[in-house]
């Protein structure tokens, strides 16, 4: 599995007030709505010129603070491949991963890639290629491999209740 | 059978959170880095229930697997402050009705954290997962609480249960008395600010030592609480008599049934049989009995990334600068700034306790000119606590806005919206960028009696040169 995209970079720290802001969690539902939100109150330019199959990379704790999931969802939504980053805010590691969006901890990757570049990652290698080189990552539990390869928990546990079923 | 072989870990000391996840997943021991499918005695979700309805409803399912162990709370945006936010409640309470959820409330009782504290939902040594970062917040009385996603929720809804890796922990050590002045709020504060928001990423931060036995229970809360600004899984405060007479006291309150909600640890109040050979109506000694048996431990010796020891004597009040809660500064160094809104509330500092203290600050002040001072209580008894004490009367003769118990403007939805360029000084726990509602405002972060002095002076400043000298609360558990 290989994922290509050019490079959306950030800093350390992005919280997800930045990424989806908390006065549109209750009222905003539609998914273009949504995705129209996307970093706004970071990058205003973002949800205007991201294009499907792009890749954001970020410093340390992405995705600190609340458990909403708009700030996987917003990123899914706007056709977002993939999150690389030094580290993650524990929640949205869960959010990302169970919406189906590839969240891989990488530091040196991460530190290394430079904006508006083209990155790599090879899922089955376990590598990211960039300009600076080739940076191996741990590989992802099967569990999760299992959750982002059928797009998400939501139809993972559909198909592992329709197993189950009699 | 070897006593070994029943009990394979025994030997091996373990962490609270082993302990706690082991419990929750039916095992007689967990190792650290496990993944456990976990089956929660609690569920919690707030406003954003209609919204894991949605989800849910993908599963096909018409009813939910475990609707005696969900607890919802209506908190973030209350009352409605707009049509939209209205039909979202509107669709809670419909599920609530269809699904016969008994652990419901209603706007104006207040926030969900705090709630759920007060109604004894959750107990010392059980799980509790909720569509809600600062789920964290559990740990004041020893209990595994952590933030989960909204798909997460509504697959515990479907199925009961959901994988958790075992985390690391750190252990945290509190040792003496704070001095008059310096609250549980500073102390998170600064452990943040030394060791940044990600110190505690991915781990359960494990507090001890005799200074933090001598927090009040409120205070304890604020520390679980706010250890979701550091990144951590849960946080744990090891219970004691306190913790297990606070909650008796509310088990008493509930119905006996209300007391279980079928999860994995029972709490079935021993009945004595009288001389008539009668059971006797369950006296709080056996609520306490059975609190205490189910209260989880570390055992000595077991495994920490690392440890931290403060003492309290050397802590100060400290204050969070924009945009990040690990900009921590000594309150000294930043004394003098200007403030346009002051804000108490929230589910970190909005309770009775710190409430009393800022109404010890503000008695015979009054609120600065160009300021304005926002109180709004974390839950309806703490509300009607604060009345009864007259802390209410104090605030609003000095000038202050009483507002209605629930997150109140802490997440830019309402009830105190500042405008751009102003400064908030507020004891919630986030001050990022936006989050009160627009990207141009500034928040700053500190403890009650840090807002209070700060909502008298017009700048931050320092409750004890307020006051003129420091200001004692009593412990209000």
């Amino acid at each position: 599995m290989h994922i290509s995209g050019r490079v959306w970079k950030y800093g350390d720290n992005v919280n997800t007030d930045v990424i989806f802001p908390g006065k549109y969690t209750y009222t905003v539902t539609d998914r273009t709505e949504i995705a129209r939100h996307a970093l706004e109150d970071l990058d205003p330019d973002f949800a205007k010129k991201v294009q499907p199959g792009d890749i954001i990379v970020a410093g340390r704790n992405w995705g600190c603070g609340s458990s909403r999931e708009q700030a996987a969802t917003c990123l899914v939504y706007n056709g977002v491949a993939a999150v690389i980053a030094e580290s993650f805010g524990r929640i949205f590691y869960r959010n990302a991963l169970n919406n189906g969006l590839l969240a891989i901890a990488c530091p040196a990757a991460a530190r290394a890639i430079q904006p508006g570049e083209t990155v790599e990652i090879d899922l089955s290698r376990h590598v990211i290629r960039c300009g600076a080189g080739e940076f191996a990552f741990p590989p992802l539990s099967p569990t999760i491999m299992g959750i982002v390869a059928a797009g998400g928990l939501v139809p993972y546990v559909q198909r592992k209740l329709a197993a189950a079923a009699p | 059978m070897s006593e070994s072989h029943l009990q394979p870990s025994n030997s091996q000391p373990q962490t609270f959170a082993q302990k706690a996840l082991a419990r929750a997943a039916g095992l007689p021991a967990v190792e650290i880095g496990q993944v456990v499918d976990a089956r929660p005695d609690v569920v919690l979700s707030h406003d954003n229930t209609a919204a894991i309805r949605r989800i849910w409803l993908q599963f096909g399912q018409e009813r939910v697997v475990i609707p005696e162990r969900l607890a919802i709370t209506l908190d973030h945006a209350v009352p409605a402050p707009t049509t939209r936010h209205a039909q979202n409640h509107a669709e809670v309470r419909q599920f609530v009705a269809e699904q016969g959820i008994r652990h419901f409330w209603e706007v104006g009782r207040g926030i969900c954290h705090q709630v759920l504290s007060e109604e004894a939902i959750v107990l010392p040594g059980q799980l509790i997962l909720g569509a809600d970062s600062h789920t964290t917040h559990f740990g004041w009385m020893g209990a595994f609480g952590a933030g989960i996603g909204r798909s997460e929720v509504a697959v515990l809804w479907a199925t009961g249960e959901l994988w958790l890796r075992v985390p690391e922990s750190m252990r945290v050590v509190l040792e003496g008395e704070l001095p008059l002045g310096v609250t549980a709020k500073d102390f998170a504060l600064r452990l943040i600010g030394d060791l940044g928001a990600d110190g505690g990423l991915y781990l359960s931060i494990e507090f001890a030592g005799d200074g933090i036995q001598r927090l009040s229970l409120a205070s304890r809360m604020v520390l679980a609480n706010m250890m979701a600004e550091f990144g951590a899984k849960t946080a744990y405060v090891p219970p004691d008599e306190k913790t297990y007479r606070y909650l008796a006291e509310r088990l008493m309150k509930r119905k006996i049934q209300d007391a279980r909600l079928g999860g994995n640890v029972e709490v079935t109040p021993a009945q004595d049989l009288g001389a008539s050979g009668q059971p006797s109506i369950p006296n709080l000694q056996s609520f306490i009995f059975d609190l205490q048996s189910s209260a989880l431990f570390p055992d000595p010796g077991a495994e920490y990334v690392a440890t931290h020891v403060y003492r309290a004597e050397e802590l100060e009040p400290y204050v969070a600068c924009p945009h990040s809660v690990d900009n921590v500064v000594p309150l000294s160094q930043i004394a003098g700034t200007p403030v346009q809104q002051a804000f108490l509330g929230t589910c970190t500092n909005g309770r009775l306790e710190d409430i009393a203290a800022a109404a010890a600050v503000v008695r015979g002040r009054r609120v600065a000119r160009g300021t304005r001072f926002i109180v709004i209580p974390a839950s309806s008894q703490v509300l009607q606590a604060a009345m009864e004490r007259g802390y209410i009367q104090t605030l609003v003769e000095a000038g202050a806005v009483i507002g209605v118990p629930g997150c109140g403007p802490c997440m830019g939805n309402h009830m105190g919206i500042p405008a751009p360029n102003e400064v908030t000084i507020s004891s919630a726990n986030r001050n990022f960028r936006g989050r009160m509602g627009t990207p141009e405002a500034e928040i700053y972060l500190a403890s009650p009696a840090v807002v209070a002095a700060s909502a008298v002076a017009g700048v931050i400043a320092d409750p004890r040169e307020v006051q003129g000298e420091g200001v004692k609360v009593e412990d209000e558990d």
